[in-house]
């Protein structure tokens, strides 16, 4: 057989049957549902009459719209209220494993796939949320889809798909003391742009992809999706395996032992083929963060605005003077030292244990500066509780950041968690479009410790002074 | 999916190009749980004044066409979002095919998958068929997908192409998922195939 890359084998691994028009119906392992894109499907198959063919292979949990703050009150919105309680019905009357609001488990549904060990390598994962890429991680196919899909998994555990070309994304070298796989994702969407990824699955690999831990792959392969790819891919190898052992769903004893040789076959031959082969020096990388309204506006936060009237292209000057605008920010300034107003660390991106330890460590002794509003909202009940057993939620409330409840949050403002027009924003989340955040809100995408960095000076600041 | 075979039904001019999915659907009506129910808020935007009253000049406030079944618009309609608010909105009102000189690609997936056919014609086409579309209640048009084309008011045919397979599905009534469940057999031996060969993969039940 001729070599092939990690996304062929798992695709080979999965194709139930290929039509005559080169659709192959894929068979899906693991379909997590939210109570944003779930309804309607939940609706569809009620009108037809159709089950769930595989409740055991389906995981819903509600993160979008969930309050942050206390939820022993009921949840004000009517509209948030009527998507969560709808949910719960849903999962009741089709039999849906659910972690409910209320449960230490629940969390953004990124977290708490692989925290839980229900997102496993070599598996097919579909959700209906783009940064399902998210799950890549792990080795794992894992890609967002529609309402219509959703329904099309549910009631018959495949999906209708066309083979993606192959891409893969090398960093190679030692990471710089300070540098996070934040950084490296961001310059990795600097680099190739936001639709650079097109059309393909990436595979990140090399040295310093191979060196990060699972929570640095997620934010790697989360924003694969910001790069304009299909999935983001991480090759299993001992730092997954020992990750998955002993999660409450993974598998155990001997059975942990069979999966973890079939894992290992996983990885990709050498000499397969990539229709996309770029690299990336990993000494290269200084701590990043976005100027701009769309991922791939990249800077080192050593680095200056660009000026719009460099640009030959003159619909990219338009675009880049009209970021500029609406970010409030001159051509030729500094990044470093721009005030900010909000700082957000969460997101699916960034809310796991690790980003909150590097979080903590720049936030450890010192205040949140004056006039800014610092909130930290973990990913998963069980991140919120293992911070708390580690002391970091002190270190937080000491310094005079809100210590929140797990959800989305201020990532997509879909909740009471949102931006005021022309209020800046430092935050870990992965999309800087016009009002992501809230209407006329401007968002810096960077990493935890930026984050972190930009609160307790209240700009934009390298974090590497602070640690 | 109900069957989509021939249509004999008032039709509608919007002559605008880029119709987005949010003058479609805003997209405050978003958060909800429902499919159905979404036709009071097609074109919410061109239909209602700020008071929330009927504006009459809008052509789908007037009769005939309050009851149009057929939309004819100009390039790329459906463009914006993925969501498929759109399709569901239009649907509801009761639109069952859109035809324009271009669409937006994920809007016109989404049409097929709701049941909608979307046609494409040339622009000159698409003119004469809106001025058709003003002879009050002779405004008729009738899409005949069998035989792949249009019939004016006056009997003339205009043809259009159609994917063959997409025609088969909406002839038929079925959705992407009634195609896969004539796969039944292939899907259940899989389901055996890796049973045997990973049969560590673990179930997810809680107690
Ligand atoms: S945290 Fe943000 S990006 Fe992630 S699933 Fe929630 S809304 Fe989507």
């Amino acid at each position: 057989m001729a070599p092939r890359t990690l996304f062929d084998k798992i695709w080979d691994h999965h194709v139930v049957e290929t039509l005559p028009d080169g659709t192959s119906i894929l068979y899906i392992d693991r379909h997590l549902l939210h109570e944003v894109t779930s309804p309607q499907a939940f609706e569809g198959l009620r009108l037809a009459g159709r089950k769930l063919r595989h409740p055991e292979m389906t995981m819903a949990v509600v993160d979008h719209n969930v309050p942050t703050s206390d939820r022993t009150q009921p949840i004000e919105e009517p509209e948030s209220r009527n998507q969560i309680e709808t949910l719960e019905r849903n999962v009741k009357e089709f039999g849906v494993p659910y972690f409910p609001l209320l449960s230490a488990s629940q969390g953004i549904v990124h977290v708490v796939g692989p925290e839980q060990g229900i997102s496993l390598p070599g598996m097919t994962i579909v959700c209906g949320d783009s940064h399902t890429s998210t799950h890549g991680a792990l080795g794992a196919l894992a890609f967002g889809i529609g309402t219509s899909e959703v329904e099309h998994v549910m009631a018959t555990q495949t999906i209708l798909q066309r083979p993606a070309k192959n891409m893969r994304v090398t960093v190679e070298g030692q990471l710089a003391p300070g540098v996070s796989a934040k950084d490296v994702m961001l310059a990795i969407i600097g680099h190739i742009g936001t639709a650079g990824g097109t059309g393909h699955v990436i595979e990140f690999a090399g040295s310093a992809i191979r060196g990060l831990d699972m929570a640095g792959r997620m934010t790697i392969c989360n924003m694969s999706i910001e790069a304009g790819a299909r999935a983001g891919l991480v090759a299993p190898d001992d730092t997954t395996f020992d990750y998955v052992r002993n999660r409450p769903f993974a598998p155990k004893g001997e059975d942990f032992e069979k999966a973890v040789s079939f894992w290992r076959t996983l990885a990709t031959d050498d000499g397969a083929h990539f229709d996309k082969d770029v690299s990336l020096r990993a000494e290269d990388i200084a701590p990043s963060l976005t100027w701009g309204t769309s991922p791939e506006t990249v800077l080192p936060i050593t680095g200056t605005v660009p000026d719009p009237a460099q640009e030959a292209d003159e619909s990219k000057r338009a675009q880049m003077q009209r970021m500029l605008d609406y970010m409030g920010l001159e051509a030729g300034q500094k990044i470093a030292g721009t005030p900010v107003d909000v700082v957000f660390i969460g997101s699916c991106t960034n809310s796991r244990i690790e980003d909150l330890r590097a979080a903590a460590q720049v936030a450890a002794g010192r205040k949140v500066a004056e006039g800014v509003r610092a909130m930290i909202v973990p990913g998963s009940g069980l991140v919120k509780m293992q911070a708390e057993e580690e002391g970091l939620d002190q270190i937080f409330l000491d310094a005079g950041f809100e210590w929140r409840e797990a959800g989305c949050s201020m990532c997509l403002g879909m909740n009471p968690d949102k931006l005021t027009p022309g209020q800046r924003c430092a935050s870990t989340s992965n999309r800087n479009f016009e009002g992501r955040q809230g209407p006329g809100g401007r968002t810096h995408l960077l990493s935890p410790a930026m984050a972190a960095a930009a609160a307790v000076t209240g700009c934009l600041t390298d974090a590497r002074e602070l640690v | 999916m109900d069957k989509f075979t021939t249509l004999s039904a008032v039709a509608a001019a919007l002559p605008e190009a880029n119709i987005d999915t949010d003058k479609i659907i805003p997209a405050r009506f978003l958060k909800t749980t429902q499919r159905t129910g979404l036709g009071k808020y097609a074109f919410d935007s061109m239909r209602y004044r700020p008071d929330g009253s009927e504006n009459p000049d809008f052509i789908l406030n007037k009769e005939p066409w309050r009851k149009a079944e057929i939309l004819v618009t100009y390039d790329n309609l459906g463009c914006g979002s993925s969501r498929e608010h759109a399709p569901w909105a239009l649907l509801d009102f009761g639109i069952r095919c859109v035809i324009a000189p271009s669409f937006a690609d994920i809007f016109f997936n989404n049409c097929f998958k709701n049941g909608i056919l979307p046609i494409t014609l040339p622009r000159e086409i698409c003119e004469q068929l809106m001025s058709d579309s003003t002879m009050g209640s002779n405004a008729r048009l009738t899409i005949d997908l069998p035989r792949q084309v249009v019939v004016r008011p006056d009997g003339e045919e205009v043809p259009f192409e159609i994917d063959p397979f997409r025609k088969h599905m909406l002839l038929e009534g079925l959705d992407d998922i009634g195609q896969t469940l004539q796969h039944e057999t292939e899907i259940k031996s899989f389901e055996q195939k890796v049973a045997g060969e990973r049969p560590w993969m673990p179930s997810i039940t809680l107690d």
